[in-house]
């Protein structure tokens, strides 16, 4: 026995042969190396006591009267299925044809007679490392199998989460968004997001968190929030980047950001904003001439500078009704190839240039990205959006929890507002808050926000500012207006722009009055109102949607003052 | 990929190099590269000389060292970077945060 290899942990064996005293031989030795022994005596009765028995390795003579040992191997063989029940044919045949037949028939080894006890034992013991080795692996891909069931359950889970809350605004329901989203992208970081503001005017976010899987969707929530919240609010891009930037600096670890493109379309003004840091380059395509003006990344990524470094400036470039805007993840570029090669924005030119129906683009992207690389990565996002007319203002604000026993119908207030609050402050959302107090007023609260978002800007680009309307006659000049805007605006020092609301009942409904003043020039109000209201004019168009959206609206003061009514029935 | 690093002999420089991909699989060398540092070095310069690709998780990387070397205050520089590693600092104006060359 101590010449033996030591027996680790004594095994069931099966041996099959129909020499009985080789069989008493064989069971005797196997038994004193410390297993336990179950026999058979020809093929069909060692598959028998295999399936009854589930011994965990077989020694099996090749040459056997009923069934022989290669069937029997190969039933066996069968039977034990994925686990392994190591099988040792013990033969006198010499031929190699013979002992590759062992093999063949599913044999793991095989033992010439007469038997060497050493060498059996060897075997015996060399066997059970294989068995046991391939138990731990049918046992660990088990575990990984669990693993990765639980993992795509938990993801099926949170993606149902977190798609009531990424889709809770527009991006399904609007006639004007196509977009592409590999299914499981949010679990690379891709985030899509678009909503109305209370005037019509479409926010949209396409956003790309570094690093995948859960840690990379996790900042999507609190971003989301910030997005629906503030635009039915009707913040715009500044400010809502401004608390999107400050929130993901809070929140997220220093290494993680989000690269991100914030959009505002407006129809009514004709005209795209963008704020774009971290993303591949966007496009605007002008379709009547097929331009295309691409939206480059001017800014670090949200999350990554302190609220105080944060810089909000956008840009803002004229559009016409049916352009669009098209906007992409890196996933699309990084797409690579078998070389490592990758798809790269030269390609994504090309495709724009062989693109015949716009309506197309994203399946020739697509082909073009499956021609170069096999196969789609699941981080690929695409959008485009159309400025398209019509959009219908609607009230879209928050849900109201108050009966409107207490709405407040006979008051009047009044601010001012002084530059260094111009420079960063827009009262707008607090304005409208303020008045949506009012019940009779929220089916109108759209037009509210548009008259008062248009009086407003005037007053202080206009007014304020100085700036001419003019200037904007021509796409030029339109970047030129925006560019002087922001530089006049970081320069101002004094001015103001007053903002005086009267609310009175009438009858069972009532009347609210606002006048806005600014301290600028004013402007020879008979002449420009005497300009035709030309629809495809890039400037001037404010005029004409705040005379067409309010009941009354009459200038005074050379210019400097502006008065707009809005009157409600009573309530059903 | 690898990532290597160096103290100049009078402890002011730290030069860390990578090489190779430059992604989240580097993200502990690139950690340890200057976290296993007792003194605390001037100037951090990274040297992408041999790293053929960047991703966003590399990005986040070079914030990590930077708000380790200091944040507002930090020195850091990134040196010899290709035109495609490059093309992405330059997307997300990393140049704002970084002395890159």
């Amino acid at each position: 026995m101590s010449a033996l290899a030591p027996v680790l942990e004594p095994l069931t064996i099966l041996i099959a042969e129909d020499s009985a005293a080789d069989l008493l031989l064989l069971s005797t030795i196997v038994r004193r190396q410390g297993h336990q022994v179950l026999t058979a005596t020809n093929g069909a009765e060692a598959v028998e006591v295999f399936t009854r028995e589930r011994p965990q390795l077989v020694l099996m003579d090749a040459l056997m009267p009923v069934m022989d040992g290669f069937e029997a191997a190969r039933r066996i063989k069968q039977l034990a299925g994925e686990e392994l029940v190591p099988l040792i044919f013990l033969t006198s045949l010499r031929e190699s044809e013979a002992l590759a037949q062992c093999l063949d028939a599913g044999g793991d080894d095989f033992l010439p007679k007469p038997y060497n006890q050493l060498i059996l034992a060897a075997k015996i013991n060399a066997m059970d490392r294989l068995r046991r080795l391939q138990a731990t692996v049918l046992q660990q891909r088990d575990l990984i199998a669990k693993h990765h069931d639980y993992l795509l359950h938990e993801q099926r889970v949170a993606k149902a989460v977190f798609d009531k809350v990424a889709h809770s605004g527009c991006i399904n329901a609007a006639p004007n968004i196509r977009y592409l989203q590999s299914p499981y992208a949010l679990f690379n970081g891709d985030l899509l997001l678009a909503a109305y503001t209370p005037s019509g005017d479409m926010h949209v976010l396409l956003g790309d968190f570094t690093g995948h899987g859960l840690p990379a969707a996790v900042g999507a929530m609190p971003l989301a929030e910030v997005f629906y919240g503030m635009t039915a609010k009707g913040y715009g891009l500044a400010q809502t980047l401004r608390e999107m930037n400050a929130k993901l600096k809070r929140i997220l670890p220093v290494d993680m950001f989000c690269c991100a493109t914030l959009l505002c379309l407006s129809t009514q003004r004709r005209v795209v904003e963008v704020w774009s840091g971290g993303m591949p380059e966007g496009y605007v395509h002008e379709i009547a001439t097929g331009k295309r003006t691409p939206l480059e990344s001017r800014h670090l990524p949200l999350g990554v500078l302190s609220a105080e470094a944060f810089d909000d400036r956008t840009e803002v470039w004229p559009m016409a009704l049916g352009d669009r805007v098209f906007l992409l993840s890196d996933g699309v570029l990084d797409t690579a190839d078998a070389n490592d090669q990758l798809f790269g924005a030269e390609r994504l030119q090309q495709v724009f240039a062989a693109n015949r129906e716009p309506d197309r683009l994203f399946e020739d992207i697509e082909q073009a990205l499956a021609a170069f690389r096999g196969e789609v990565r699941d981080d690929v996002s695409m959008v485009e959006i159309t400025l398209q007319p019509g959009q219908q203002l609607r009230a879209s604000g928050p849900l109201y929890a108050d009966s409107g026993q207490s709405c407040p119908l006979d008051w009047s207030v009044s601010f001012e507002f002084r530059a260094e609050t111009l420079k960063r402050y827009n009262p707008l959302p607090y304005l409208l808050q303020l008045l949506l107090e009012i019940h009779g007023l929220r089916e109108q609260s759209g037009a509210l926000y548009s008259v008062m978002a248009e009086l407003y800007s005037n007053a202080l680009e206009h007014g304020v500012l100085g700036l001419d309307s003019r200037l904007k006659c021509d796409a030029q000049g339109f970047a030129e207006y925006y560019r002087q805007r922001n530089d006049r605006l970081a320069q101002l020092n004094s001015g103001y722009i007053r903002v005086h609301v009267q609310v009175v009942p009438v009858g069972a409904g009532g009347k609210i009055t606002l006048r806005i003043e600014d301290s600028g020039l004013g402007f020879d109000v008979e002449q420009v109102l005497a300009r035709p209201l030309d629809m495809d004019r890039l400037s001037g168009r404010g005029l004409s949607l705040v005379r067409q959206l309010s009941s009354d609206v009459g200038w005074s003061d050379g210019g400097r003052s502006v008065c707009v009514e809005f009157c409600w029935e009573a309530l059903a | 990929m690898s990532v290597e690093s160096e103290v100049s002999l009078d402890g002011k420089k730290l030069m860390i190099a990578v090489k190779g991909r430059f992604d989240f699989g580097s993200h502990q060398a690139f950690r340890d590269a200057y976290e296993r540092f007792y003194k605390v070095p001037e100037l951090y310069v990274v040297d992408l000389k041999e790293a053929t690709y960047m991703d966003s998780s590399a990005l986040g990387m070079l914030l990590l060292l930077r708000d380790h070397a200091g944040g507002d205050n930090a020195e850091v520089q990134v040196i010899n970077s290709n035109s495609d590693v490059r093309k992405i600092l330059a997307i997300s104006n990393f140049d704002k945060l970084f002395d890159i060359s």
